[in-house]
């Protein structure tokens, strides 16, 4: 047991760089894929016929690519055009190129939780789209939408350690350090689960919070 | 008002004008070459049996419903496309809707201010006052901090009258608008409409209510299969039906 708290506070610097940048891509491709999966997901359910077929043409694409083939692209391809962005940048875009998909998809069945009339009635007050949806459907369609996207973002949380493939020191990178380290394999992956676990807590007590207030406001 | 042929006295020119208005669904022909002008002031009550089109008829005057071809006219504007100009023309026609449709999340006096306030960027407190009264004169003031899901069916209803008069709109539609509520609670919307049409109002009705259409309808037009096939007055539609149709289709329902 001595041995098993070792590992932890004999590498604690490295435990806790490691979390820290999987902590800050967790917040920046969530912010990041909340924004631009909204966005998506309002053009799929718009009364425009290009901007639905090209929401949907995202979707497929994007959502049916592994996230590494995704990462490839972003740290080896993008910068044969000649831009440079690190590798830290690189993945931060990927995995909000990547979750916004999922988050597309769920906000369009949110969507499509809440009945065509209240749309209608929306319309027929002379509300613009970009009204109908934030005032009238998307405050109805949240609650609907708070599993689905808690589950897309502890995906997303999981995903981060992705990056360790393409040299981003995060949580997922640990393992190799430690290997050469000659740390005991077992106690340093229990360590990092027992990191990710901490990490996702938050995230359910807030779906749990998020569920229970929606559900007192009808 | 501007200066026009008017062709009736008590109708005035014209505020809606459809003109060979088609509109397929599919293979389906909903609305065949439909013809009609409803004057400012008129009520129009709009009856047939059920797939006959008067609902998309309804719903094709504030483009809820976009039609294949043919051209409605409204307050001397054709019918803009999707967009700004389609929501402004929308904010200026009441509609009534069949199952209620007041936003479930919002309170019934957030329900009738929210248009005022967000549409038609009024104050705050200048759009709460007349919401108030709205509520009041049809009725329902006491239910102002409701939700929708805890009033009766006919008190949704009321408030969506309330909802769209909010908006002081040029005309109103009623999409069927007491067929969704049980028969006790009918009379109490019949009556908030037949106070609306009694001061002038333009209203066009799709309805089964033939009491209604009896006393408050300066016109009865009757459709079938997507066709307008009679467009009378009510004494004269309900004594004398011309067509066919319209003679099976008045033994069928009054009858019971």
């Amino acid at each position: 047991m001595g041995e098993f708290f070792r590992v932890l506070t004999d590498n604690w610097t490295l435990y806790r760089d490691g979390f820290t940048n999987t902590v800050q891509l967790f917040l920046i491709a969530a912010v990041g894929s909340l924004v631009l999966g909204t966005l998506l997901g309002a053009m799929r359910v718009s009364p425009v016929p290009a901007l639905r077929a090209s929401g949907a043409t995202y979707v497929n694409i994007v959502r049916n690519t592994p996230l590494t083939l995704v990462f490839a692209f972003l740290v080896f391809g993008v910068p044969k055009l000649d831009v440079n962005i690190d590798y830290f940048d690189s993945a931060c875009i990927a995995l909000t190129v990547y979750t916004a998909a999922f988050v597309c998809e769920v906000i369009r069945s949110g969507v499509n939780t809440v009945g065509t009339g209240q749309a209608e009635a929306a319309r027929a007050l002379g509300m613009t789209f970009a009204q109908v949806l934030t005032l009238i459907v998307l405050p109805q369609a949240l609650r609907a939408m708070v599993p689905p996207m808690m589950s897309v973002f502890i995906a997303m949380l999981k995903n981060t350690t992705i990056a360790a493939g393409f040299s981003v020191l995060e949580a997922g990178a640990i393992p190799s350090y430690m290997s050469e380290r000659g740390e005991p394999q077992f106690a340093v992956l229990l360590w990092i689960t027992i990191g990710f676990l901490i990490l996702i807590l938050p995230l359910v007590a807030l779906q749990r919070f998020l569920e229970r207030k929606w559900r007192v406001a009808r | 008002m501007t200066t026009g042929t008017v062709d009736d006295v008590t109708t005035g020119e014209p505020l809606i004008v459809l003109d060979g208005v088609n509109k397929y669904f599919g293979p389906l022909h909903v609305l065949q070459d439909v013809s009609l002008s409803v004057g400012r002031g008129e009520v129009v009550v709009v009856i047939g049996p059920s797939g006959s089109g008067k609902s998309t008829l309804c719903r094709a005057i504030n483009r809820l419903e976009p039609i294949s071809s043919g051209t409605i006219t409204f307050d001397g504007t054709p019918l803009p496309a999707e967009g700004r100009a389609l929501a402004r023309l929308r904010s200026e026609v009441g509609m009534v809707f069949q199952s209620f449709n007041l936003f479930a999340h919002k309170t019934i006096l957030e329900n009738v201010t929210l248009g005022p306030i967000k549409v038609r960027k009024e104050k705050t407190a200048d759009a709460r006052e007349r919401g108030l009264s709205l509520l009041d004169r049809v009725g329902i003031a006491n239910q102002a901090d409701k939700y929708p899901a805890q009033l009766s069916g006919g008190q949704q209803q009321r408030a969506a009258i309330a909802r769209a008069l909010a908006m002081q709109p040029k005309a109103m539609l009623f999409d069927e608008p007491t067929s969704a509520l049980d028969p006790e609670m009918v009379g109490e919307v019949l009556e908030v409409m037949t106070s609306l049409a009694g001061e002038g109002m333009t209203m066009v009705v799709v309805t089964h209510e033939m009491g209604f259409a009896r006393h408050a309808a300066n016109r009865v037009i009757f459709m079938a299969d997507g066709r307008l096939v009679e467009d009378a007055p009510p004494a004269e539609f309900f004594a004398n039906p011309r067509s066919e149709r319209a003679k099976d289709f008045l033994s069928k329902i009054l009858t019971h």
